[in-house]
């Protein structure tokens, strides 16, 4: 039965792919929502987008790609906060670093 | 399920667990440099979208409508994968031929609707060689698209392998990584409507 329960955790079940859709539909419909009506303003948007993304991925991390800290899956977690780290690197570092050289230059 | 039916699936399970296992960590692996790729495609287009060269930028060109369509499209074939997914666990040939149709007539509206979108702004004299901005957007969707057409290929050869020679332990293993490689391309999805497109169109 424990053998069963795992298989269900890590291969995920009706229910659980349809929570993540769901969460996912309402973390997609409320950016496109906020940007086609313009309700806000700029940095309120940009604070919206950024949040329901964030949120997002973490959703379709966990109910799509099973993604768990159980003994099995530890690795895949692990390997993926790894290169997370690497993408904030390379993007934020890449992007401060052009954008002071821009600014340095117009200034 | 009967309860022979799962005592026996768990058993196959058992054998052939380790292969299956490492054969999906390598694959996941593979899927994290793939992220890097992304992650540098993603850092040129935040470098380069301000450089439009006095040509149009997002805001001009970006139809979020279109956007919406292709998002509703990729995440419904996420959920039917899901679907696939849990059939072929349950050892259901026909539910995972069924859904495995499904997830890729999903898959070719999305892809339909970009070369749509691709197809009208070259025709308007908006193509990758206008400006930075559009080289890089033009790389970065595109990118995402290819990725996405190889997941159609990949989708059509399991189809023709599991109508072929059913579902075997193999077949199964390869499914999981298909699904990982099609759950990983709606996450970097996430990442490009997000910030190239509502970012843009803001």
């Amino acid at each position: 039965m424990s053998q069963h329960d795992h298989d269900a955790h890590s291969h995920g079940s009706v229910s659980s792919y349809v929570v993540g859709f769901v969460l996912s539909v309402i973390l997609t419909v409320i950016p496109f929502w906020a940007v086609m009506t313009s309700a806000y303003d700029r940095a309120t948007l940009f604070a919206i987008i950024v949040v329901t993304a964030v949120v997002q991925i973490v959703v379709h991390l966990k109910y799509f790609l099973h993604l768990n800290f159980s003994k099995e899956g530890k690795i895949d977690t692990l390997s993926f906060i790894f290169t997370a780290i690497i993408i904030v690197m390379v993007v934020a570092l890449s992007v401060w670093i052009i954008y002071e050289s821009v600014l340095m230059m117009m200034y | 399920m009967s309860t022979h039916a799962a005592a026996h699936h768990d058993a196959h399970h058992e054998e052939h667990h380790d292969t299956g296992r490492n054969t999906t960590l390598g694959f996941w692996i593979y899927l994290m440099t793939d992220c890097i790729l992304f992650a540098s495609f993603f850092a040129t287009y935040a470098v380069l979208f301000m450089n439009t060269a006095g040509g149009v930028s997002g805001k001009d060109i970006f139809d979020l409508n279109l956007i919406a369509g292709g998002t509703a499209a990729l995440l419904l074939s996420s959920i039917t994968f899901g679907f696939a997914m849990i059939s072929a666990y349950k050892n259901n040939k026909g539910g995972t031929l069924f859904w495995l149709f499904v997830t890729f007539l999903f898959g070719l509206a999305f892809i339909g609707i970009e070369l749509y979108e691709f197809n009208h702004l070259i025709h308007a004299g908006n193509g990758p060689s206008s400006s930075a901005f559009l080289t890089a957007f033009f790389s970065l969707v595109g990118l995402h698209g290819l990725h996405v057409t190889a997941g159609l290929l990949w989708i059509t050869v399991l189809f023709i392998d599991i109508a072929k020679r059913g579902l075997k332990d193999r077949t199964v293993t390869r499914l999981g990584c298909l699904s990982l490689f099609w759950h990983f391309l709606d996450v970097i999805w996430i990442c490009v409507f997000s910030f190239v497109y509502l970012m843009g169109a803001m």
